[in-house]
């Protein structure tokens, strides 16, 4: 053996490398496997994670975007523009039950709104196109129930995860076996933080939708967020007055839902500080979270990531 | 995320480039219910600064509703996920924390300290640098501490330190800390973790986690967040030789043939001789591709893609070696397996036993003894029940690249799932091949089994016949031997009473022994089948797995299971052996049916409703069958 200094990897390089051994066990041993795709920051690492892991072969599963025609715009464009550059399949699926009754944040609340478009919407895209295995981008240090989550998380045949019935995950051996009808949820950046993940992007030059950075933009202040006018469709209370605000968000969903943190952070490196500085938790800006306690939990169970 | 590094503030370019290079320790925590795990994670959060405002704001809120404190701040909320765990007060699963210091980046795996979870805790030490063991300062060394320690040292965690907690419920003695660290010491060293660093803690109170505390000017050890950034994990891996098993090979067009893995070991260069195994070719490594470049070398735990020089077959499963200095090959181990699941473990029942990239059929063919977990005991076992840990002999059904686990995780570690049900049922660690592989080759004969088939123009297979005692079977296979026969056909008919008389005289009808007697009887009709016989079987062969054992060593389409379905009720009213009636009078055991489980067939080739059909009616129909494929074969 040639003498050789140990190159030590970082722990950036460790998550890389796990990822990307994840997304291959998948494509190796699922029949039709698909990455979900929402937009934002963790799913451009995703994106970025898939085209390294097979280059240079194109990734051997579509995108599939799950979409609540309530996404900011800037998130549009980005998708359609990324999908192509990295030479994936996108496929688009928008709930035809949600969008016959005209289902809306404003006249139906952020519960159903969410529960029509995003879960329902989730379970008729698997159930069409027969996926076995979908990636998504949750990471355990998201929220205390995610913690537990397996990286492949087992799915009845009606899509249901039980929090008891899951398969001990050892070493990197994935047991990828199931029954027609079952699928997996497969997170491959479990082990990732948010940190991680900014520097990730930082480093690896990694495209996101523009609102994580601070600009110019219209908001209302609304039960105490920062509520972006994105489009005409948004519904003005009685004396409510758009303000142009500098601001950015730190998660971005359907725009109406997501609130906007004043800031004057428009470099990576800038976002990192701030959210390195700041007090409160990332997942604040989602209103869908304050619904009720472990309410994650319990959305998960029933077919939500 | 109020990190402390002034630098963030100051100058966060600076920052990020130090942090960059940050390296990364995975630990596990393991200690008994009330020793304070939670409470020490919790705290390793809080003193890393790692907890936001709202959640503190929602920790001091959980802590009066719910809390064990008497309302004042109780760290466990912070880790305790899942509602129902929540409300037991108790972890029940494996979870996995996430926090950084300046020097490194941590992920904790919480694992539960209750006896029925030994499965949890070995999952949650498989992919584990380091490990700290948490005592209660006022029970000292229990039980559990001792099964918590053979699981860190089986799974090889070299890196460990005990931690005596809640020192200020004992006054912060020395006496009873040295008493407890001399009591570990003497058993550790039993099982081989004769290195271990003590340190005395509260996890309430923050003494000695992130700062020195002032009750234990005694102790000039280090305190545990030091030992965390410092120790070093930096294994020997990459000074071994090259190792990558094949995950997915890599081919975009005709011009390009990649092989895609993670290095388990060693460090690989363009231009190193590499050997496929398990199949032994050799070739050079021509590039290592990775977006966005090529590179120079790559080191263990990289994931890249290799080219080779030459056109060799490379399939997921294998692995690359260095060609100066390969793995071995076998195909039968002493292994020490953790079994986890519900059913228990029977030797003899073929699984499915994923290692690496590789998925083969395996089985256990001896146990050799279990492990008491609690006393390091050896005992006689018959079967593995969940949580139990054994030596045992396996046999896989061909051979694999490997090494022991002691030197490599990745190729000694494997995993044992069910070919039915599709659980993870246990997890091993190979030990060592077993000697006799090495020494038995398959003999290669001239005569092949297609052409002493030919010979007596019919194919040779097994025709399975499966269904209760006193359904018929024997009657049916007795009748269809005989048309076959008359029809000019080769055949034998094994029947499963005539085997108990001398080939299985030594096997009875407990569980394990039936799934015993039905794998020698499926290995017999393969070797009748490559001599190019019709084989006719009749055994209850009540369960699923073995049936589809049978199935499995036989080629697609020599297998056909034929389902002699009958009542429970109606082959009660015949018992024409009177099993029944001493069954139900319990002067006979484990009869199926009765007080042993029957698992009907889900996709025979064939299903005989007796209660329509007389068995001659069902022989012509097996016959009819039987020769209607034979006739399209020969077509």
């Amino acid at each position: 053996m040639p003498l050789i200094t140990p190159a030590r990897l970082t722990h950036l390089q460790r998550l890389e490398a796990e990822s990307i051994h994840i997304m291959r066990e998948v494509a190796a041993e699922c029949e039709n496997p698909v990455m979900l795709y929402s937009i934002g920051k963790d799913s451009a690492v995703m994106l970025h994670l898939a085209a390294k892991a097979f280059y240079p072969s194109k990734p051997p599963f579509p995108l599939l975007h799950v979409d609540t025609t309530w996404k900011f715009k800037a998130m549009y464009e980005l998708r359609d523009k990324i999908a192509q550059q990295l030479g994936f399949d996108l496929l688009v699926h928008k709930n035809p039950e949600a969008e016959a009754r005209g289902i809306n944040p404003f006249d139906h609340g952020s519960a159903l709104h969410t529960d029509l478009w995003k879960t329902e919407g989730l379970k008729q895209a698997l159930a069409k196109y027969g996926f076995d295995a979908a990636f998504g981008g949750a990471r355990r240090d998201e929220e205390k129930s995610r913690a537990k989550e397996r990286v492949f998380s087992f799915r009845s045949a009606e899509q249901r995860w039980d929090p008891k019935n899951q398969r001990p995950e050892l070493w990197k051996l994935y047991n990828t076996r199931k029954h027609p009808g079952e699928s997996l949820r497969v997170f491959p950046i479990s082990n990732w933080t948010e940190l991680d993940v900014w520097q990730y992007i930082h480093l690896e030059n990694i495209p996101i939708v523009p609102l994580y950075f601070s600009a110019p933009r219209p908001v209302v202040e609304r039960d105490g967020a920062l509520i972006m006018v994105d489009d005409e469709r948004f519904r003005l209370r009685d004396g409510e007055e758009p303000q142009i605000k500098s601001v950015r968000f730190r998660t971005l969903g359907c725009y109406p839902l997501t609130g906007a943190v004043e800031s004057t952070a428009s470099t990576l490196p800038e976002i990192i500080q701030e959210m390195l500085l700041t007090t409160t938790s990332e997942r604040q800006g989602r209103v869908i979270d304050h619904d009720q306690s472990a309410s994650m939990e319990k959305k998960k169970q029933e077919g939500y990531f | 995320m109020a990190h402390q590094s002034a630098l963030i503030a100051e100058d966060i370019e600076a920052y990020l480039e130090a942090h960059q290079n940050k390296s990364l320790l995975r630990f596990i925590t393991c200690g008994s219910v009330d020793d304070g795990k939670s409470t020490l994670i919790g705290r390793l959060l809080y003193d890393s600064k790692m907890i936001f405002e709202d959640q503190m704001a929602a920790l001091e809120a959980d802590s009066k509703r719910v809390g064990t404190q008497g309302g004042a701040i109780d760290f466990a909320l912070l880790v305790d996920g899942l509602a129902a765990e929540r409300e037991q007060g108790i972890t029940i699963d494996v979870a996995y924390r996430f926090f950084s210091t300046d020097k490194r980046k941590f992920i904790v795996a919480d694992t539960p300290g209750h006896e029925q979870y030994t499965r949890n805790m070995v999952t949650g030490a498989s992919t584990a640098d380091a490990a700290v063991i948490l005592i209660d300062a006022r029970k000292g060394v229990l039980t559990q501490t001792r099964r918590h320690s053979y699981l860190v040292s089986l799974l090889g965690i070299r890196n460990v330190v005990l931690a005596v907690n809640k020192m200020d419920l004992v006054g912060w003695d020395q006496a009873t800390f040295d008493a407890i660290v001399a009591d570990y010491r003497a058993f550790a060293e039993k099982i081989g973790l004769s290195v271990f660093t003590p340190i005395p803690i509260s996890g309430l109170g923050g003494d000695n986690i992130a700062v020195k505390s002032e009750h234990t000017a005694w102790f000039d050890g280090p305190i545990l967040m030091d030992w965390l950034e410092s120790v070093e994990v930096e294994d020997s891996l990459q000074a071994q030789p090259f190792r990558m098993p094949v995950q997915w090979v890599n081919r975009p067009n005709l011009d390009f043939r990649g092989f895609s893995g993670q290095l388990a070991s060693g460090v690989v260069k363009p231009g190193d001789r590499v050997k496929v195994l398990p199949s032994g070719r050799e070739s050079r490594v021509s590039r290592i591709v990775t977006l966005p470049g090529d590179l120079d070398q790559a080191v263990a735990g990289q994931s890249v893609t290799i080219t080779l020089a030459d056109e060799v077959d490379v399939s997921r499963g294998d692995v690359l070696v260095a060609a100066d200095s390969p793995c071995a090959v076998a195909g039968q181990f002493e292994a020490t397996l953790v079994w986890m699941d519900d059913e228990p473990l029977p030797p003899g029942r073929s699984y499915l036993l994923k290692i690496g990239a590789r998925l083969v059929g395996a089985s256990v063919t001896e146990i050799k003894h279990r492990v008491n977990v609690n006393t390091l005991e050896h005992t006689a076992a018959k079967r593995l029940e969940l949580n139990e840990i054994a030596h045992v002999n396996i046999s896989l059904d061909q051979a694999i690249p490997f090494e022991a686990y002691a030197d490599n995780r990745d190729l000694g570690g494997f995993i044992l799932i069910d070919r039915i049900s599709n659980r993870t049922v246990g997890a091993g660690l190979l030990n060592f091949a077993l000697r006799r592989a090495d020494n038995i080759h398959w003999q290669h004969t001239d005569v092949s089994k297609a052409s002493r088939a030919a010979l007596k123009s019919q194919r040779g297979r097994v025709v399975w016949l499966t269904g209760l005692s006193g359904a018929g079977k024997s009657t049916i296979a007795n009748l269809v031997e005989k048309r076959l026969h008359a029809l000019g056909r080769h055949t034998y008919l094994l029947d499963g009473d005539n085997v108990r008389h001398g080939l299985n005289k030594d096997l009875g009808f407990t569980e394990e022994d039936r799934v015993e007697n039905i794998r020698r009887v499926a290995e017999v009709a393969k070797l009748m089948v490559d001599a190019g016989l019709i084989v006719l079987t009749a055994f209850i062969s009540p369960f699923r797995a073995e049936r589809q054992l049978a199935r499995e060593i036989l080629a697609d389409g020599e297998f056909v299971e034929v389902f002699v379905d009958t009542p429970l009720a109606v082959a009660e009213s015949r018992d024409v052996k009177g099993l029944y009636k001493k069954a139900r009078s319990g002067q006979l055991k484990n009869f199926t049916g009765i007080d042993s489980p029957y698992e009907a067939p889900e996709a025979a080739e064939l299903v005989i409703d007796t209660t329509k059909v007389d068995p001659v009616a069902a022989a012509e129909q097996i016959v009819a069958w039987l020769e209607g494929e034979e006739i399209s074969y020969e077509i």
